[in-house]
């Protein structure tokens, strides 16, 4: 079809070829029309996501007042005295976190810092994909690991619960580690050669020209690496619904079993409560503050690594 | 003046060179092997991880009608049959459904779309959506399949909310990979007088297929581990037939995290020996990624 358009083309333009255009032109419109509909879907999903936790949300909130919401320091809305407080969620949420990243971060930069600097480009070939394996293992996995080998294992010389924050936000960091890793790398293969070759030429070492050159150089790519890590832990549900248990209590004592936010809308989505009544509301309010949460990380990591990428040529 | 202050400034970091070079080089090598560490602790961990799972459920593995049979209250009895169809149906739906759409949107992107504050939004859109966790999805589903178009928990809204899960990480990939084909390409489709589709069509998209194809692995199989969002649209734990499309539903990850849940000591090796299905499911994906890229990557 499109050899007989391009001769006639050619030929003078007849009637019947330019009539082949416009149906071509009109079969082109209507494909694109149809990619942007596929783009659309993107816009759609976010404004399905915020209509639909806000709306039960703010139902929530007509019958919880703000003041229950963020001030008590109780989480029991199953219970028959009733308490609303998010903190011993956010609380749970935020120790797992803390645990996770305290292992994310340092393995994190060491894989990409060994991948970048030290690894020749044969073992980084096989190197890096073998980490990232790490991000790939589904993680329910990772929770059944942490329940039933960490913890056990951990149990012989620390005094821990069952369930406890500790195995669940260390099984957490290795599974982050790679998201950390990955962006720290790219951010660290951008910073030039000449830079290093200049901390080379003035005498430094390896190891100096790594830690006073090259880090401080890709400063921002890591920053925002371990942003969007602290986003993906905050968001992360089956390992710590698993391994750190269902207990909503302020504590900073990680042998202690914990509930996070992602554990509690597990919970209760698996239970029985009616739609619409105020049990089943609070599935959306604490989803409301964890998307808000997660959004905010998210996009304080884009802001990162655009505002403060620096640009080498 | 001027030679007084140049003779300070290099006699000061004379004296640091040259006494301790070596000091500080085997501090370098010191802090390599503290690197290469940090690297091998996520890897030794997963081998650990791999082998524990392995003794654990090789021999519940092999047990008669562990593949076959249909989950039962006794941890030695029965097996994950339903499972493992509702995570295959589920993974083939995600693929149906997700890769044309989620390509679509990044040829858009890529090739049709005008530089307009709109086309920007559309993609800051999709990278927050990329790190919206799982659960949120299920959130959305709920809202959205269960209730407003009213599927009830059946496996069509566990198959929706996945696909809308693995779509930006498709998006993006497969912008990366459109984003990689070479512009003379496209000239000389255009110099052949085709139009923008054709060129795309028998051009653009054959050579970006292996990247493309390395985004729809990683986010099916993200999809197919991936339970906190079903269990928020309601799969269920226990099934005794084949889940079909609008019926009920169960996935090995929420069968995995029923056995773990499970008091009676039997059900880990249960768990452990689901968790080797799916782990092995989640291969024989990536090994067909693998092997499609590099069929699909000898042209270029």
């Amino acid at each position: 079809m499109q050899n007989t358009n391009f001769s006639n083309q050619f030929n003078g333009a007849s009637r019947r070829s330019l009539e082949k255009q416009a149906s071509d032109d009109i079969q082109e419109k209507i494909i694109e029309a149809i990619l942007f509909c596929c783009a659309l879907i993107s816009v759609l999903t976010t404004f399905g996501i915020v209509f639909i936790i806000f709306r039960v949300t703010f139902d929530f909130f007509q019958e919880v007042s703000f003041a229950q919401f963020f001030l008590d320091t109780k989480w029991t809305p199953l219970f028959a005295e009733k308490h609303f407080g998010i903190w011993p969620l956010i609380n749970g949420t935020l120790m797992t976190t803390a645990i996770a990243m305290l292992v994310a971060i340092p393995l994190g930069l060491c894989s990409a810092i060994y991948l970048a600097e030290y690894a020749s480009p044969k073992v980084a070939r096989i190197l890096r994909p073998a980490v990232e394996l790490l991000g790939g293992v589904p993680t329910v996995v990772y929770g059944y690991f942490a329940l039933l080998f960490v913890t056990p294992v951990l149990r012989l010389f620390l005094p821990l619960e069952i369930f406890n924050a500790l195995s669940a936000g260390l099984m957490m960091g290795i599974m982050i580690s790679p998201t950390v890793g990955s962006i720290s790398l790219d951010a660290i293969q951008s910073v030039p050669r000449s830079l290093r070759e200049g901390a080379y030429a003035i005498g430094v070492t390896k190891l100096e020209t790594i830690i006073k050159v090259v880090l401080p150089a890709a400063l921002s790519g890591i920053a925002a690496s371990i942003i969007l890590g602290i986003s993906r832990a905050v968001g992360e549900t089956m390992t710590v619904l698993i391994a750190a248990g269902q207990e909503p209590r302020i504590s900073l004592n990680p042998f202690q079993s914990v509930e996070t936010m992602t554990a509690y809308m597990a919970q209760i989505s698996g239970g029985d409560s009616p739609r619409g009544s105020v049990n089943y509301n609070t599935l959306y309010a604490v989803g409301a503050v964890l998307f808000l949460i997660t959004l905010g990380l998210n996009v304080v990591s884009h802001w990162i690594s655009n505002r403060f990428r620096e640009k080498y040529d | 003046m001027s030679s007084s202050i140049s003779r300070n400034k290099s006699q000061e970091p004379q004296g640091e060179f040259s006494a301790n070079v070596e000091q500080r080089e085997s501090t370098g090598k010191i802090f390599e092997i503290i690197f290469l560490l940090g690297l091998s602790i996520g890897l030794v961990v997963l081998a650990v991880l791999v082998f524990d799972v392995f003794k654990d459920g090789l021999g519940r593995l092999l047990s008669p009608g562990f593949l076959t049979e249909t989950p039962s209250r006794f941890p030695d009895r029965g097996g994950i049959r339903p499972a493992i169809f509702g995570s295959m149906l589920l993974g083939g739906l995600v693929m149906l459904i997700s890769v044309p759409i989620g390509v679509g949107a990044a040829l858009y992107l890529e090739e049709y779309a005008p530089k307009a504050w709109w086309t920007d939004i559309i993609e800051i859109n999709v990278s927050n959506l990329a790190g919206v966790p799982s659960i949120v999805y299920g959130l959305l589903g709920l809202g959205v399949f269960n209730y407003l178009l009213n599927f009830g928990p059946a496996l069509l809204s566990g198959a929706l909310t996945l696909s809308l899960l693995s779509l930006p990480v498709i998006i993006v990939t497969a912008r990366e990979a459109i984003r990689a084909v070479p512009d003379s390409l496209r000239q000389a489709s255009y110099g052949l007088g085709t139009t923008k589709w054709q060129t795309v069509w028998s051009h653009v998209l054959p050579y970006a297929i292996p990247g493309i194809l390395t985004g729809v692995i990683i986010s099916i199989s993200r999809a197919i581990g991936d339970a906190a969002s079903l269990i928020v649209v309601g799969a269920v734990s226990f099934l005794t037939f084949n889940p079909g499309l609008f019926q009920r539903f169960m996935a090995l990850p929420i069968q995995i995290y029923t056995y773990i849940t499970r008091p009676e000591p039997g059900f880990a090796n249960a768990a452990a020996a689901s968790i080797i299905v799916l782990l092995l499911l989640i291969l024989v994906l990536n090994g067909t990624a693998i092997y499609l890229r590099q069929r699909f990557s000898t042209f270029k």
